[in-house]
């Protein structure tokens, strides 16, 4: 990832279809390694083989309810997490913006917690993710209410951290009440996020609403070009801004409270890949979001394979690699701002 | 095309901003919009642009009001340059000027020719050409203006607002824009441009129109709305008069103490 990304910066007028044919096909390389990637010794080829033919041999099995779900999953939720949080910095105009400022992510968390605590997480395989939708939804719902009254975008920021800390008091309270410590533990560390031991299934849930998702957050990207000067400018420019913020706002919901549902919480993603791109689309926050959304993508399956590659059992939490690869990142992002300022 | 607004009433916090205020803007006119700070220049501007909802009162472009001639009808039509400038990507100047083509333009499409040409002569007109590849960042304050201006420019509409287009401008950029805006207006554009710079506002503009407390004071042509009383009135000053090559000029010149104006 990082050697790609430096020698892009060499050049930075690439033309934008070559650079999104490029990180398609990187994104393809690299959910490609997921799949090679894993505990079991694997003979991609046989098991590729033996899947098509349909042959109910163990390599197919490893390979279709283990590694395609996890690649997928992986490039899906990177992709949302990319995508949403470059859309969120254009609408606040704020490069601190991430996916989940506006409540969404901890939203999500909290409807899935509260599955576990309750104890439906067991009943049957969806609910956690349903749960975790449920709470998005809710948040979405809450949003929606002070948008149609004519928020203002601020208005949406302050909402978001009274959503934030809300979601996170009753998570904490759920914890706090958890009926034993093993329950407790469970929910801690779903909350830290992974890809691991998800199924098909999974997909087939989120794939449509992120879609539906990554549709409205693709479609602002004119609006977010011309909210770079301002919304008085942008309104002049023919945008209408309360239907903008409906359409990230319910995009974002889409796609990034379907992610938290299946995977749990994984920061850092949608907060360093935008900055990371900028000036590679030169900093214009329409284009950024495509290239967002694939530089997610791969992000979050460069860090999902790593962690199987690691000789570390058990194996680290997703949420907890990306947080060690983005700190240090962001620091060293700053530094650099501070040197161009 | 007209603008035609009619007993504009607006509050903030219960506080009147603007009362009852009359106003036509016809096509090939300079208007030039001053007024002391908090006279409600901005918003009266704003509302003009139909970008603050009303309490009372309307506007008409051509005699409908925007919701009839549509949002993106009325952003082809009407360019608007916010005041201050804020540009929160360091965007290339190029790619800032393209954005005044975003009403003409099918999402997600190219640049056509003629985007190009607008945009090429909305650089041209303020002198802006050299920062074309430069990001904005590296720009200064008076060259970002002129290249928001192109920006405003490049959306070749009928009527342009323009809040405070003059600030950061260097005495030479200041005279070309004026003189630019001059020349929009010959051409058939209505041009409203907020001012604070007296002596420019006067020597360039066709019409005045002075804001008091939300009130238009006086509205006409630049020698009848500098009346000793109004100036006294509205910003509390006396100027000095002058002539040369023909033209009057003020130029401000003592701030009267509290009480005198009235």
């Amino acid at each position: 990832m990082s050697t790609v990304t430096m020698s892009l910066s060499a050049s930075d007028q690439m033309p934008y279809w070559r650079l999104v044919t490029l990180l398609t096909a990187v994104t393809l390389v690299m959910a490609g390694l997921s799949l090679a990637v894993g505990y079991a010794r694997l003979d991609l080829f046989t098991a590729l083989g033996d899947w098509i033919s349909g042959r109910q041999t163990l390599p197919a099995l490893v390979l279709v309810e283990l590694r395609l779900p996890r690649a997928i999953l992986g490039a899906l939720v990177g992709f949302s997490l990319g995508l949403a949080g470059a859309a969120m910095q254009g609408l606040l105009r704020n490069p601190l913006a991430e996916p989940g400022i506006v409540g969404i992510s901890s939203a999500a968390a909290f409807g899935a917690v509260t599955v576990f605590y309750s104890g439906f997480a067991g009943a049957f395989a969806l609910a956690l993710p349903l749960g975790g939708i449920a709470g998005a939804l809710l948040a979405v719902l809450l949003l929606f209410a002070l948008n149609g009254r004519g928020a203002g975008t601020m208005t949406l920021i302050l909402a978001g951290v009274a959503i934030n800390s809300f979601a996170g008091a009753m998570t904490s309270l759920a914890l706090n009440l958890a009926p034993n410590p093993y329950a407790a533990l469970e929910i801690v560390f779903w909350l830290m996020g992974s890809l691991a031991d998800r199924s098909l299934i999974h997909v087939w849930l989120v794939l449509p609403l992120m879609l539906v998702g990554w549709a409205l957050l693709l479609s602002c990207a004119p609006a977010l070009d011309g909210l770079t000067l301002g919304e008085d400018t942008a309104r002049s420019l023919g945008f209408d801004l309360t239907w903008l913020r409906l359409r990230l706002i319910g995009g974002a919901a889409l796609a990034v409270g379907s992610a938290v549902a299946v995977t749990g919480a994984i920061g850092f993603v949608g907060l360093v890949v935008p900055h990371l791109l900028r000036p590679l689309v030169g900093h214009r926050p329409g284009r950024l979001l495509l290239v967002s959304g694939f530089g997610g993508a791969i992000l979050l399956l460069a860090a999902d394979t790593m962690l199987r590659l690691m000789p570390i059992r058990p194996e680290l939490k997703l949420g907890v690699v990306t947080a060690l690869i983005g700190a240090p990142f962001l620091f060293s992002l700053i530094q650099r701002l501070r040197r161009e300022a | 095309m007209r603008i035609e607004a009619n007993g504009i009433e607006i509050a903030f916090d219960g506080k009147p901003i603007l009362a009852g205020i009359d106003l036509a803007l016809r096509p090939g006119e300079l208007v030039g919009l001053i007024g002391a700070n908090g006279a409600g220049k901005t918003t009266l501007l704003r509302i003009l642009a139909d970008l603050l909802p009303l309490a009372s009162g309307k506007v008409l472009y051509d005699g409908m009001p925007a919701k009839t001639l549509g949002r993106r009808m009325l952003a082809q039509r009407l360019a608007f340059l916010a005041q201050g400038g804020s540009v929160q990507w360091q965007m290339r100047a190029e790619a800032v000027v393209a954005l005044g083509r975003l009403p003409h333009r099918r999402p997600f499409a190219d640049l056509t020719e003629a985007d190009k040409a607008a945009i090429t002569s909305a650089f041209a007109a303020t002198d802006a050409s050299a920062f074309r590849d430069r990001s904005l960042g590296s720009l200064s304050g008076g060259e970002r203006m002129r290249v928001l201006l192109a920006r405003a420019l490049a959306v070749e509409a009928e009527m342009l607002l323009a809040d405070e287009p003059l600030v950061g401008l260097d005495p030479r950029h200041q005279l070309e824009a004026m003189a630019l805006f001059r020349r929009i207006a010959a051409a058939g554009t209505g041009v409203v441009v907020v001012l604070h710079d007296l002596s420019l506002a006067g020597r360039f503009c066709d019409r005045l129109v002075l804001l008091d407390g939300g009130r238009v004071l006086a509205d006409g042509p630049p020698a009848a709305v500098f009346e000793d009383d109004n100036l006294a009135r509205a910003f509390g000053i006396t100027v000095a008069r002058g002539s040369r090559d023909g033209e009057d000029f003020v130029l401000p010149w003592q701030a009267l103490n509290h009480g005198e104006s009235n």
